[in-house]
């Protein structure tokens, strides 16, 4: 089977398997990233979808937006779902009913990935069952209104951690879950972002070829929780990489590569000043908010550029 | 509308309708393509949200308007030729 | 015919879903009902069936995986108890409103606090409204034979819902008995081939499961749902005439013992009508005329059926294994529904017994019993509701 090159000009060729006239957001980032997912992929595949904006909103009865197979059960159990799927294409396939390969690719925002359904992906993702999930984080619970979730940046003004007269929104730093997932000794573990539209393909494709769970973690803007204009959806994803807020990399049987080194660092002021949720950081008072944004970005970059590093020692490159 | 007899059970829907759905009409601003300053680089085809943007053998058509909501994101991410944008934003009705 | 074997009640259950050969299971571990998932995963481990086996992480992520591999396309199967049911729960009401014929075996257990392992009613009762078909169990012989039937009603064209097979916990699940089983090429021509319907690996013909519906659309959904179950009892007596035609064994919707010419009634579910039968004999030979109505299916709840068979019954004494708090126990309030239909007004009083797996006697009937005659003969009820075999 001849692969589709990573071209724009090819890709457009393909069909586009989510369609408009879906109700997200005008300026959503989660379209743009499922729209590449299923650009990037190359056979068959089934979506199980973790109730959230993209799932009500791309199928509000009788309308759907997808043209691949889709389901949606509930909220936290999007890979719970998806693992009885790939479970019955198993049984069929061994029984002969079904003869072609078959992908499968669950799709969750942060509140169905990184807290309610956190128990059933790492459930499937321990069972081994050949699916991808892909979670797109837009930093809280945007359907039911913006409220924090463990995804939420630290500082953010969110419905649930409203930046008041005596609390500066949400005390806590966000959970790493691209590293939670990695430990899980999965083959296939990525972050990436739409802005980043072949980085997010190449990682989308990896992910589906390995035999075995994948998980992807995409960061996708908000512009109602973020705070920020319709149009700023890819702009905001760079910064964020640029800041290295939001790293580029991925883990490969383990092993970790960055995909994209910034020339030049930008401080992280920059991905949070274009953001209306981080916009009472800036006042006086909360500037120690600000010192220790920087400091979480920093240590998470030092400690990703040292486990490079390892790697490559040991590979003696 | 269809009453109970009429209905897949379980609410199943057919698969890619929502295309037929128009949410054109939520736009505030309207997405204007300036041809000849466009490059084809297909930027904005890749970043919009809705699908919005018809391509045709690997060649940019005209916004599709019925499903455009008017976010703006093709505009900015537009590199356009010599620094003129080939997408810009023009005000609903005007 | 079959062979006849002593095994425990989760041996039947395991050794059903072994004829059954479903294509996925998607379990959990919980008490009383895990040796039925460890006995299949045994037959899984040994090539005996060719299911796929999802050792899941939580009832809910079972349940869940049950429906994704229902919605795929094929034959789905699990096991629960208690505490794994309440945690499905959700899922429940989604199994059935998505129409997936997933059938399940519930081993009847308390739910907790205080936490308790042994059997009473009160998880099943609890999944009452979650439009599940519903059959019920005396023993380890109609577990097994009402789990085969329910395969074909649970997947049958007019039906398309979720069917769970009640069995007490402990006492059926864990005791044993002597019964019969139909033999595998039987069991396999019973339940036939699956059939799916639009089923999500169809890639070819792509659909959408599970949307959003609006209040545009949503009731009429519901309706489906309706009425799937009142094609339930027709489907129920359809499968039971042909099921006594492999087995020799004959099923309802409900079994009325010595109830033609009764003046009192026991109803009662599972294990316990065993022992009020055996009591209900020693009466009968005191010239009493006393029966008992035991419900087979209690989702959709045969109304008229039982109306008519309690018609002639002065005083009826409804012994529920399950409460209601601050109301009569469930299945007396389907007994006092179904008297309406027809206009005939017994007296009817409510016992609650064998909560958390306490013991039924043989005396518990016959305190019963002598209330009902008491009542009969005075038209004086002391307390509607009550409990039984509690200490003061
Ligand atoms: S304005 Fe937004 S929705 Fe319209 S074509 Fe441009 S990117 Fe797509
Ligand atoms: S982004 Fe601008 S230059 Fe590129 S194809 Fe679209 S309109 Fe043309």
């Amino acid at each position: 089977m001849s692969t589709t090159p990573l071209r724009l000009k090819e890709l457009s060729k393909k069909e586009d398997l989510l369609t408009g006239g879906h109700r997200m957001c005008a300026g959503c980032g989660a379209p743009i990233a499922i729209r590449q997912v299923l650009l990037a992929a190359e056979m068959p595949v089934v979506v199980a979808n973790a109730t959230g904006c993209l799932e009500v909103s791309t199928t509000i009865y009788p309308y759907s937006a997808w043209k691949v197979p889709w389901i949606h059960t509930a909220f936290e159990n999007a890979a719970a779902t998806l693992s009885g799927v790939e479970a019955m294409y198993r049984a069929l396939k061994k029984k002969g009913k079904i003869k072609e390969r078959i992908k499968f690719i669950a799709f969750g925002g942060d509140g169905g990935t990184y807290d309610i359904g956190f128990q059933s992906l790492s459930g499937a993702m321990e069972r081994g069952h050949d699916i991808v999930y892909i979670c797109y984080d837009n930093g809280a619970y945007m359907n039911t209104g913006i409220q924090r979730s463990s995804a939420t940046p630290l500082g953010a003004n969110t419905t649930t951690s409203p930046a008041g007269k005596v609390i500066p929104g949400k005390l806590q730093p966000r959970k790493n879950l691209t590293k939670i997932m990695a430990a899980h000794g999965i083959p296939y573990v990525a972050q990436t972002t739409p802005a980043h539209w072949r980085d997010l393909m190449t990682k989308v494709r990896k992910a589906l070829e390995v035999d075995g769970p994948a998980f992807i973690n995409v960061l996708s803007s908000c512009n109602r929780g973020w705070r920020t204009p319709t149009d700023r959806a890819i702009e905001d994803c760079k910064l964020a990489v640029e800041t290295c807020f939001w790293p580029l990399y991925e883990y490969e049987n383990g092993k970790l590569t960055i995909n994209q080194k910034p020339k030049e660092k930008k401080p992280v002021v920059e991905f949070l000043k274009t953001q209306g949720r981080f916009k009472h950081l800036f006042s006086p008072e909360n500037e120690h908010l600000l010192k220790k944004a920087q400091e979480l970005v920093d240590k998470e970059w030092e400690d990703l550029l040292r486990e490079e590093r390892m790697w490559k020692a040991e590979e003696g490159e | 509308m269809k009453g109970w007899k009429e209905l897949e059970i379980g609410a199943l829907t057919k698969a890619g309708s929502a295309d037929e759905y128009n949410t054109g009409s939520w736009r505030a601003f309207r997405p204007v393509w300036i041809e000849e300053n466009c490059i084809q680089c297909l930027f904005c085809w890749i970043y919009c949200p809705d699908s919005a943007i018809t391509v045709k053998d690997g060649k940019r058509g005209e916004f599709d308007y019925m499903h455009c909501k008017g976010c703006g994101i093709c505009a900015m991410e537009c590199p356009g030729k010599k620094g003129k944008k080939a997408i810009v934003m023009e005000e609903e009705g005007k | 015919m079959g062979k006849v074997l002593a095994v425990t009640g989760n041996q039947a259950i395991a050794e059903a879903m072994r004829q059954i050969n479903p294509d996925v299971c998607a379990a959990y571990p919980i008490t009383p009902s895990t040796e039925v998932m460890q006995r299949f995963a045994a037959f899984v481990a040994d090539g005996k069936v060719d299911t796929e086996l999802v050792t899941v992480e939580s009832e809910h992520s079972a349940m869940s995986a049950c429906i994704g591999a229902s919605a795929a396309g094929g034959r789905v199967m699990t096991a629960t108890s208690s505490q794994g049911l309440a945690l499905m729960w959700e899922m429940l009401h989604i199994a059935s409103g998505m129409r997936m014929p997933i059938v399940m075996t519930l081993v009847n257990r308390a739910l907790s606090a205080p936490i308790n392992i042994h059997g009473d009613h009160s998880d099943g009762m609890g999944a009452r409204d979650c439009g599940w078909v519903q059959l019920w169990s005396e023993n380890g012989q109609e577990a097994y034979d009402n789990l085969i039937q329910a395969i074909r009603i649970a997947e049958h064209e007019d039906v398309r819902l979720p069917a769970m097979v009640n069995m007490d916990g402990f006492i059926i699940s864990h005791s044993i008995e002597s019964m019969e089983f139909l033999p595998d090429d039987v069991v396999k021509d019973f339940i036939g081939e699956y059939k799916p319907k639009n089923p999500l690996l169809d890639i070819e013909n792509p659909v959408t499961m599970g949307p959003l519906v609006l209040p545009d659309y949503f009731m009429e959904f519901k309706r489906q749902q309706h009425e799937a179950m009142l094609h339930v009892k027709d489907v129920v007596l359809e499968v039971a005439k042909e099921f006594e035609k492999v087995s020799g064994r004959s099923y309802g919707l409900f079994e009325a013992y010595r109830l033609d010419d009764a003046e009192l009634a026991i109803v009662v579910l599972n294990s316990a009508a065993g022992t009020c039968k055996d009591v209900i004999d020693e009466y009968r030979d005191r010239g009493i005329k006393v029966g008992l109505l035991k419900p087979r299916l209690f989702r959709p709840f045969p109304y008229e059926e039982v109306a008519e068979a309690l018609s002639g019954v002065k005083v009826i004494g409804v012994l529920d294994r399950a409460e209601s708090f601050g109301g009569f126990g469930p299945m007396y309030m389907e007994i006092a529904s179904a008297m309406m239909t027809n206009g005939s007004k017994p007296i009817m009083i409510n016992k609650i017994y064998g909560l958390g797996g306490r013991d039924f006697m043989p005396e518990h009937a016959a305190m019963v019993i002598d209330e009902l005659k008491e009542i009969a003969e005075t038209g004086k009820v002391k307390l509607y509701k009550d409990y039984l075999g509690v200490r003061e």
